[in-house]
């Protein structure tokens, strides 16, 4: 009997994993396919194929096929899955660290924070030494932890213990604040005013590989930090005192959590500026659809959000083509609706 | 287990917890008591760890619980609050797996085949096995409170600290739970420590209870030192009396209701309030009276409002005389449960009352009396022990209030003015030839409104004494007496 339970469990997690692997290859290939120039999966597999993994090709590949593959479209979709799986990750343990399914990083102010810090790059043209094309994500990511580092500092003047409800509210405090920042800094700029607004909306259009380059060792850091502190996570969500109680180490873990946390966001904002809305709905539904645990949680979340953010930049730069709408405003139109449809269904069914 | 030194703490600027020093033994059942606000939680979140303290020590196992890795103190101390924070849906076994955290080593810890015994056990043992498949949001709060039970005896702690663990479960699961505890202690060597609101449970179950007023120690001491009626009154700032539990030997404290006794109104006990009829005396009261009796029904403490004493034919035999009775009162009109109800052969109007009257305090004495099988109690054992009815029914009821001692020490002067009658009046044991000193199925019921005087003795040479002295023995010869004559009239 437990052993038949344990197979059938065991089985629901593979199927949850299979399932969230086949919805990103399938948001990939469309990624990649679908455009003013129409790529068939077979070439786009067989490109691949030769292109990355040296492989022989069988057959004829057209080189505009290989060229519009290579350069635009694959560093794009993959830009997108990056980032998608970067917010949906933070956004998950944010949500876990803070007991709330409707936090992400932005509550915190931690978007806020990489946004300042990747606008006064851009405004100031700021380049550190050595750092080249690591300056903006490093900006970002500095700007990110400094404000949940003044943000944490804050709510321990306002209340010792650190509740969770303080820090959420320090940080909408902060996010205001640094928005008026943000927001005076475009009034202070002439010509630089659409490229700043422009990234301000999010894209991740013509980006090319430079930009993977930049996001993808951030990206590697801060999801195996989090991935290692799956367990804690299940902990706190508890409460920090059962979790203290259990036996995790609350005040080092929350620092470590927050700081992974930033640096995936920092690295995304400076990558593909402020889109919304994937790190509050993917854990979200990610949780609704194979449970809170971490251990799967995490991971899970790092292909759906991924698949996500492929689908909503392949349907912003369709919808109205050739005209590219920002990429945030799909995940706002995308993922409010398909929240609100959840939170009812959810509800209909508790009643039932 | 526990030593605690000189302990002050709290939040911010002002200590809740002042100057603290106690121990805790191994394998205790721990108690701790208090006003709301006295520092109990607080008290308890020093000892979990969790909540610095400024000044002292808290020893565990010998050493400062500030040295103790959050992982080693896990491993020694689970704690299970008061309520839990729960925003996501994880299974109840998700919930008591995280009770392993502590024991499990690495980076990326694996679930071991012990890790997963220890689990299920614990489960067996809270009761929630079978439904550990499902989600924490759609248990009771008794249920939720198992689970976070188990979670806790998952860590395979060798001291558990609750909160008021029996907050909001309902009373099975209360006793379930603190009996499980119990047996924890006795048998598992578990040391609990526990805040309890209930002074009842409390007494109950503790082996030792500290008792806090703001923020220091009251007592420290067994159950039945803590639970004094002064002391309670005084910390609880409430009416309360300390009662023995009937069944084990626990102190328990029953709240004592306010009462506006004009708004009640006068409650005198007189001659004015007896029916007479061929069958059986009765007194109603308009208000339930503190009893202490012997009888057919209602005997023992209690609060009756009716007496009955009836009579019956001296033939009467009945298997089972206690329901033939209860049944005759329904009969009759009178509620079995409120009522004490004796049985008399004697003939009903050979019943003789009188109506006594001091400065605060009066009492109505009601005796009957018949002495065909009068017994001499210094040699009762020539006598075989089948009960015959013929029996001298005694009431005494008091307009004021008595203590416990008055109405035990009223039984003994009642019963010695009772055997002097039948002294003086010579009575003799028909088998003994000697003076008796009763007869073999007397009754007795002292009853009492409660209000007005205290009367706090009853001991022959106090006031009341003397006037139950005086009234049971003048009743008691004037009933004597016509039931005699009525015998020699036959």
């Amino acid at each position: 009997m437990l052993k038949q339970f344990t197979r059938k469990f065991l089985n629901n997690k593979g199927v949850a994993y299979l399932t969230a692997f086949i919805f990103l290859i399938i948001t990939m290939l469309m990624g990649i396919s679908i455009g003013t120039v129409s790529v068939p999966a077979l070439d786009i597999v067989k490109i691949i194929g030769s292109e990355i993994f040296r492989l022989a090709p069988s057959g004829e590949i057209d080189p505009m096929h290989a060229n519009i593959v290579m350069n635009i479209r694959l560093p794009r979709v993959i830009l997108a899955g990056i980032v998608g799986a970067s917010l949906a990750i933070a956004g998950a343990a944010f949500q876990g660290l803070l007991r709330n399914p409707l936090a992400d990083p932005y509550t915190l102010g931690v978007s806020s924070g990489a946004s300042v810090g990747a606008v006064l790059t851009l405004f100031f043209g700021i380049s550190i030494p050595f750092a080249g094309a690591f300056t903006l994500p490093l900006l970002s990511i500095l700007f990110a932890f400094v404000t949940i580092f003044v943000v944490l500092i804050f709510a321990r003047q306002i209340d010792r213990s650190m509740k969770v409800e303080t820090i959420i509210l320090t940080g909408i405090i902060f996010s205001s604040f640094l928005g008026a920042f943000i927001s005076l800094m475009i009034a202070l700029t002439g010509d630089e005013l659409r490229q700043i607004i422009g990234w301000l909306l999010g894209s991740v259009s013509m980006r090319g590989w430079e930009y993977i380059k930049i996001i993808l060792p951030f990206f590697l850091i801060g999801s195996v930090i989090l991935l290692a502190n799956s367990r804690e996570l299940n902990a706190m969500s508890f409460g920090e005192e059962r979790a203290q109680h259990i036996g995790v180490n609350v005040q080092r873990r929350k620092m470590v959590i927050l700081f992974a946390g930033s640096i995936l966001t920092g690295a995304a904002v400076a990558v593909s500026g402020t889109i919304g809305f994937v790190g509050l709905v993917i854990p979200h539904l990610t949780r609704l659809l194979w449970g809170p645990d971490h251990l799967h949680l995490l991971p899970l979340s790092i292909m759906t959000g991924g698949g996500f953010l492929i689908l909503a930049d392949l349907v912003a730069r369709t919808i109205i083509s050739p005209t590219e709408l920002p990429i945030g405003v799909i995940t706002a139109l995308i993922g409010a609706p398909v929240f609100a449809m959840i939170l009812m269904k959810r509800r209909v069914e508790r009643r039932g | 287990m526990y030593s605690i030194e000189k302990l002050t703490g709290g939040y911010a600027s002002k200590p809740v917890i002042e100057d603290i020093t106690f121990e805790i033994e191994k394998s205790q059942l721990f108690g701790i008591l208090g006003p709301n606000g006295s520092g109990k939680t607080t008290l308890l979140k020093m000892l979990s760890g969790i909540l610095p303290y400024s000044s002292g020590q808290v020893l565990l196992k010998g050493k400062p619980i500030k040295q103790y890795s959050a992982k080693e103190l896990a491993k020694t101390i689970a704690v299970l609050s008061q309520h839990s924070q729960q925003s996501f849906s994880y299974t109840v076994k998700e919930t008591v797996s995280l009770g392993r955290y502590a024991h499990q080593k690495g980076w990326f810890q694996s679930w071991s085949d012990e890790d997963e015994a220890i689990v299920q056990r614990v489960m067996a043992q809270t009761g929630i096995s079978h439904f550990e498949n499902h989600q924490i949001p759609e248990l009771s709060g008794g249920e939720r409170q198992r689970v976070f039970l188990a979670q806790a005896l998952a860590q395979e702690p060798e001291i558990l600290l609750l909160d008021e663990p029996t907050n909001h479960l309902d009373l099975s699961y209360q006793k379930e739970l603190l009996d499980l505890l119990k047996e924890w202690t006795e048998n598992s060597g578990l040391t609990v420590v526990s805040i309890f609101h209930d002074l009842n449970l409390a007494g109950l179950y503790c082996d030792q209870i500290l008792l806090m007023d703001k923020g220091k120690i009251q007592i420290n001491d067994q159950p039945n030192e803590v639970l004094q009626e002064e002391r309670i009154r005084q910390i609880f700032r409430t009416q309360v009396q300390k009662q023995p539990h009937p069944k084990v030997p626990a102190p328990q404290i029953v709240l004592l209701r306010d009462r506006d006794e004009e708004k009640e109104g006068r409650v005198l006990i007189d001659d004015s309030l007896l029916k007479f009829s061929s069958e059986y005396i009765a007194l109603t009261s308009t208000v339930p009276l503190r009893t202490m009796s012997s009888g057919v029904v209602g005997a023992g403490i209690g609060w009756n409002d009716t007496f009955v004493n009836r009579h019956v034919n001296k033939n009467y035999r009945c298997e089972d005389h206690r329901a033939e009775m209860a049944t005759y009162l329904r009969e009759k009109g009178f509620e079995p449960s409120q009522t004490v109800g004796m049985m008399t052969a004697v003939f009903l109007e050979d019943a003789c009352y009188h109506f006594y009257e001091e400065n605060h305090f009066s009492a109505l004495i009601v005796v009957t009396a018949g002495v065909g099988n009068a017994v001499d109690a210094s040699m009762s054992g020539a006598h075989c022990s089948q009960l015959i009815p013929g029996t001298i029914n005694t009431w005494v009821f008091v307009n004021g209030e008595l203590t416990e001692e008055a109405f035990i020490q009223s039984i003994m002067t009642a019963t010695e003015a009772k055997a002097k009658a039948m002294v003086d009046l010579t009575i003799e044991d028909a088998v003994t030839k000697t003076i008796a000193t009763g007869t073999s199925t007397d009754s007795i019921l002292i009853a009492a409104t409660q209000r007005g005087h205290k009367l706090e003795f009853a001991g022959t040479i106090t006031p009341l004494g003397k006037m139950i002295g005086k009234g049971v023995y003048e009743c008691a010869v004037e009933a004597i007496n016509k039931s005699t004559k009525r015998k020699k009239n036959l």
